[in-house]
């Protein structure tokens, strides 16, 4: 497992761009949205909050989305069409160690990208940092792992990489939706909102971990089960070719 | 000893035929040829052996197991070469080794194993840059990477010049004086007249002859194994 994943993560640095997109991206958008005079006054719509204090796990969503629900199964899927799994078929190597390395390499690269933009916003916009730290890094790994979960599903169903990749874009929209990246939370229907409490990428828990009052106990409930029955569900569909 | 039983194995991929009926074994240590045209049920066949597809009837004993069942038993000790699999575009050749010797419990010297196919000048070449015949070179090396008791070798030779297959061919010996048993899946004539001990000939999903090479030049009394492949195919 060991050699697996450092040979893994380097073929993963050696396309470089994927690597940089990951760790960048969300700073970047950070930034730009950032810049938005209006996005940096307090407004009653929203508690008193400035858009960009809410903004920020709309952030972390994305950052989530783009790893789990295109690149990792674009890398998976490309194996596959290329005849990389196959061959690893005739190995002893077990399936579900190959799906373990790509969640970990992204995953380090989703939590570099992340911790790096909290930096900026709160060096930047003076955003506050998590009220509750531990149950924000509990509401983020959960929201990894259900988000990868479901990538990995695509993954390992699709044949092609074009084809994960359309697979993984029903999954990409509600979760972008929900997460409040289109349209900043408070703006949704409340019924929305409500729903998408309990559904990957879990926004609410980061945000009640962030600016609240520390989250729900069933929406960690919630996102767990999303977390472990996802991983089992895309480990039992998993298909060499 | 029979190191392979294959016996009345048949498969079927949406009711169209693919092997109906096929039976032939594999003796340790020889150089055995799985022979036919594109489309004989040659890879169906060996994708068999490999536990990579179940048969629909049959019996298959590979190293006294049975590859459907006892698959992880099977990968630890039988060696593959894949008919037109890729690895990862920029992964270098000593890494390919090193990352396919970390899946088995006894690998090869992976040093040792690159001086053997006259890989050393290309160790840090990434897979995407190497010449075919550099590829099938490791992917020769991948397959011995495990030091398996067995090698399944699958259209070895397709699409290298003249002199590359030469240079495989010699590599295929050398593995099989090292103590492999070689199953060759090809459907150059020349090259399974060169390599095999002995082979079985499929054409349509069923076996047209098995034997040695001499048997089979003798039984129908040509002179290359090409000529006496179309004498028995014709019909």
């Amino acid at each position: 497992m060991r050699t697996l994943l450092i040979t893994e993560a380097k073929l993963f640095l050696r396309t470089p761009l994927w690597a940089l997109l990951g760790v960048f991206l969300p700073t970047a958008v950070l930034l730009g949205v950032g810049s938005i005079p209006g996005m940096r006054e307090p407004s009653p719509v929203t508690d008193g909050y400035r858009f960009v204090d809410l903004w920020v796990p709309s952030l972390i969503v994305i950052a989530l989305a783009m790893l789990g629900l295109q690149v990792i199964p674009a890398a998976v899927a490309t194996y596959r069409e290329q005849g990389i799994l196959r061959r690893l078929a005739t190995t002893p190597v077990p399936p579900a160690y190959l799906l373990l390395a790509q969640v970990l390499i992204h995953a380090a690269v989703a939590l570099a990208g992340v911790l790096l933009m909290l930096v900026t916003a709160r060096i930047a916009f003076d955003v506050p940092i998590p009220r509750h730290p531990g149950l924000f890094l509990l509401a983020l790994l959960l929201g990894l792992v259900s988000v990868f979960a479901l990538g990995l599903i695509a993954a390992s169903l699709a044949r092609t990489g074009k084809a994960a990749g359309g697979l993984a874009m029903i999954a990409f929209f509600p979760i972008m939706f929900v997460g409040g990246v289109y349209l900043p939370r408070p703006l949704l229907p409340a019924v929305i909102q409500k729903i998408g409490g309990y559904l990957p990428p879990g926004t609410q828990p980061l945000q009640d971990a962030w600016i609240g009052d520390g989250g729900q106990p069933l929406q960690f409930v919630a996102l767990a089960a999303f977390a472990l029955g996802g991983t089992a569900l895309a480990v039992r569909l998993f298909r060499w070719e | 000893m029979r190191l392979i039983e294959v016996s009345e194995l048949r498969k079927a991929y949406a009711g169209r035929v693919a092997v109906g009926g096929v039976s032939f074994s594999v003796e340790r240590g020889e150089i055995f040829g799985v022979l036919g045209t594109n489309g004989a049920g040659k890879t169906t066949t060996v994708e068999c052996l490999q536990g990579l597809r179940s048969p629909d009837s049959g019996t298959i004993s590979v190293l006294g197991l049975d590859p459907a069942r006892d698959t992880a038993e099977l990968r630890r000790r039988v060696g593959t070469q894949l008919q037109d699999a890729r690895l990862p575009d920029k992964l270098r050749v000593r890494e390919a080794l090193s990352l396919f010797a970390s899946f088995y419990p006894n690998p090869a010297d992976i040093d040792t194993l690159l001086t053997r196919l006259g890989l050393d000048a290309h160790r840090d070449i990434a897979f995407g840059k190497l010449s075919g015949g550099l590829r099938q070179r490791l992917s020769i090396a991948l397959a011995l990477v495990g030091n398996p008791e067995l090698a399944i070798l699958d259209e070895l030779t397709t699409g290298l010049d003249p002199h590359a297959r030469q240079e495989t061919w010699q590599l295929v010996e050398n593995v099989r004086d090292s103590g492999v048993t070689i199953v060759l899946v090809t459907h150059f004539m020349d090259e399974a007249q060169r390599l095999c001990d002995r082979l079985v000939l499929l054409d349509q999903g069923r076996v047209v002859a098995t034997g040695t090479p001499a048997d089979l030049l003798a039984s129908t009394g040509q002179s290359t194994l090409h000529d006496a492949f179309v004498a028995l195919t014709r019909g």
